[in-house]
């Protein structure tokens, strides 16, 4: 028996949300006495290849073949079931990542799973299986309870921290047959913005809405993202109108992010914006109205104009960055 | 283009979500429903490809008769005819299992559904139905072109996108960008009474899963508001307090 974790790599390096999803799996494995095993897919070079075994895995398949280089949903699906499969795992965990989140239910069906999407703790084995995820876009959780044989986690980015156990993984080439047809789809080509740290990955999020009255306005909301690391959003109004790529826009219909840190500015908070940020470990607001109600959802927060609020708070984190340097 | 656009019936994103005493279920009084927003993008999709090309678009849901005003809109926004599997969802395995079931009859080129539904945020059906039809499937999509029997898609990634392409059929999940919602109008409201809701009931599904609790985050405390000209307190909280600076 067996726990496995599908670790992701985007350009040939373990995302930090694989990490998560490695340390979450390993403490499941521990809960159930049985060992944490990882799978990694396409092209990555030996020494990253090991780093799994520095948080908890046993055992590290490698399926490098060159017909799995770039994403296929299917057949990524089929070498992950095989995976489970071989190893006999009852428990399969991937990041709730854009690509875990199109693997996770081809695999479900393929291994008769019961899948719990978008995780946001451990599961409780006291009695039964039941996982806790988000629901009705972050106004609430549901606990669902998997009852089939085999089970299936997706767990949402940020949610579980990394955590070291150092082990000497048994190293593995893995490669099951895929049948032709799982590689109908291709790829033709991928565009990234590699200067840009990726939003639904990001542990701080600089976020503007329409008070900021025009695109041309977010070059301080740049700096100050640019000043802490973090990667920018955006409310839908600000992406409808263009002011700013629709892969921005957070909430409701947009992406739902849960970030150690969310600074909202000129963003009125909106039900629907706050559906996608309300898990945000902490929020910052500012905002001109002292009536807006994203204070009411917040932890911090600075009524006054942004345009001369943000200036001043950037001046103030060089400031800061310049002492504890 | 033969096309099926699976629609999900949600609580309008303004509802402010309440549970029943048990939690085991919303309270679905004084609340407005829906056709899930993204499922709105991609029924308009469709309605823009048949336009385009020819053909029809059936909406399909799962759901009991309380659905029916939900999938009518449908059919008001363009829809040419509706399928409703009469049972409650269980989960996402089981409107996926029905979902497919009628398709395997139908042989549809293109499958559209949402990349999620606003309640269940579940991410779940659109691929489940392409692993049951042995067909492709993308998730969450951002953009969709077809040109004879060839479809181009672009795919969200984390910080990009990926422009992917493969032969029909194929289902897809929309996501923001793919087409704008439209809003019917007297002549669809009118012809959408008389238009086919064709009601069948379900097949034998195993469980998987199931909800047996719902609840409500807990409320943030009190926000700390800092004085405008001292946003030096503010990086000092953020540091000493939140530490996450
Ligand atoms: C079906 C549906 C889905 C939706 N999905 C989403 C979603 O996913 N995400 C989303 O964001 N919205 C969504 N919305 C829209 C949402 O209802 C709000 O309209 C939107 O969030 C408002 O964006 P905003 O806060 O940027 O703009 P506004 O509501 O116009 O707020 C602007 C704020 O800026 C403040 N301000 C103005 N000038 C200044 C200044 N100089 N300095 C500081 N503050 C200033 C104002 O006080 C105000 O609070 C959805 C709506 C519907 C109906
Ligand atoms: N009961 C249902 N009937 C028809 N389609 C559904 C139903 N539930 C979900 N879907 C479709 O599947 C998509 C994803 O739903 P989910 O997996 O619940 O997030 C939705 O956007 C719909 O297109």
């Amino acid at each position: 028996m067996s726990v496995l974790v599908y670790a992701e790599n985007s350009g040939g390096k373990f995302k930090k949300s694989s990490f998560e999803a490695i340390s979450y799996g390993n403490e499941i494995a521990r809960m159930s006495g049985s060992d944490l095993k990882v799978i990694s897919i396409g092209d990555v070079s030996p020494d990253e290849l090991k780093k799994p075994g520095n948080y908890g895995a046993k055992k590290i398949l490698n399926a490098a073949a060159d017909n799995l280089k770039s994403f296929t949903n299917q057949a990524y699906a089929a070498v992950i079931a095989e995976a489970a499969k071989a190893e006999d795992a009852k428990v399969i965990v991937l990041s709730a990542s854009f690509s875990g989140k199109g693997l996770a239910p081809r695999i479900a069906i393929k291994l008769e799973a019961g899948l719990a999407d978008g995780a946001v703790s451990l599961p409780d084995v006291t009695n039964g299986f039941k996982v806790r995820k988000t629901a009705f876009s972050g106004k609430a959780f549901a606990d669902v309870t998997l009852t089939s044989e085999r089970k299936i986690i997706t767990l949402i980015p940020n949610s579980y921290k990394v955590v070291e156990d150092i082990k000497q993984p048994e190293m593995a080439d893995f490669n099951p047959p895929i049948a032709d047809a799982d590689f109908k789809m291709v790829i033709k080509e991928t565009i990234r913005a590699s200067d840009k740290i990726s939003l639904p990955d990001a542990e701080l999020v600089v976020s503007g809405g329409r008070g900021l009255k025009g695109p041309e306005n977010w070059g301080m909301v740049e700096e100050l993202a640019g000043l802490l690391g973090a990667a920018t959003a955006c409310s839908k109004p600000v992406s409808d109108a263009n002011w700013r790529p629709h892969s921005e826009h957070v909430g409701q219909t947009g992406i739902s992010i849960s970030p150690n840190l969310y600074v909202a500015i000129g963003i009125s908070g909106a039900i629907q914006h706050l559906a996608g940020v309300s898990s945000s470990k902490n929020i910052v607001v500012i905002n001109k109205d002292p009536e807006a109600p994203f204070f009411k959802a917040a932890d911090y927060g600075i009524v006054g104009d942004a345009f001369e609020v943000i200036p001043k708070l950037i001046e103030a984190i060089k400031k800061f960055k310049s002492a504890h340097a | 283009m033969k096309i099926l656009v699976c629609i999900s019936n949600v609580p309008d994103t303004t509802t402010k979500i309440n549970f029943t005493p048990d939690n085991k279920s919303l309270v679905t009084q004084g609340v407005q429903f829906i056709i899930n927003p993204y499922d709105e993008m991609a029924l308009t999709r469709a309605l823009e490809l048949t336009e385009a090309g020819g053909g029809t678009v059936t909406v399909i849901n799962v759901g009991d008769v309380s659905t029916e005003p939900t999938i009518r809109k449908a059919l008001a926004i363009g829809a040419t005819d509706a399928i409703r599997v009469n049972a409650v969802p269980r989960d996402a395995f089981f409107v996926a299992k029905q979902i497919a079931e009628i398709a395997k009859k139908n042989n549809y080129d293109l499958i559209l559904a949402g990349r999620e539904s606003i309640d269940y945020n579940g991410s779940q059906v659109p691929a489940m139905i392409g692993e049951l039809l042995g067909i492709p499937s993308v998730s969450i999509c951002k953009s969709l072109k077809a040109e004879g029997n060839t479809v181009t898609i672009e795919r969200e990634i984390e910080g990009g996108k990926e422009i992917l392409s493969c032969d029909l059929p194929v289902i897809a999940g929309a996501s923001e960008g793919i087409a704008e919602p439209r809003i019917p109008n007297m002549r669809g409201i009118m012809s959408a009474r008389t238009k086919p809701l064709t009601v069948i009931e379900p097949i034998e599904v195993p469980q998987h899963s199931q909800v047996i609790n719902y609840d409500k985050p807990k409320p943030r405390g009190q926000v700390n508001l800092i004085p405008a000209d001292n946003v030096d307190k503010l990086v000092e909280l953020l540091h000493t307090e939140a530490k996450v600076i």
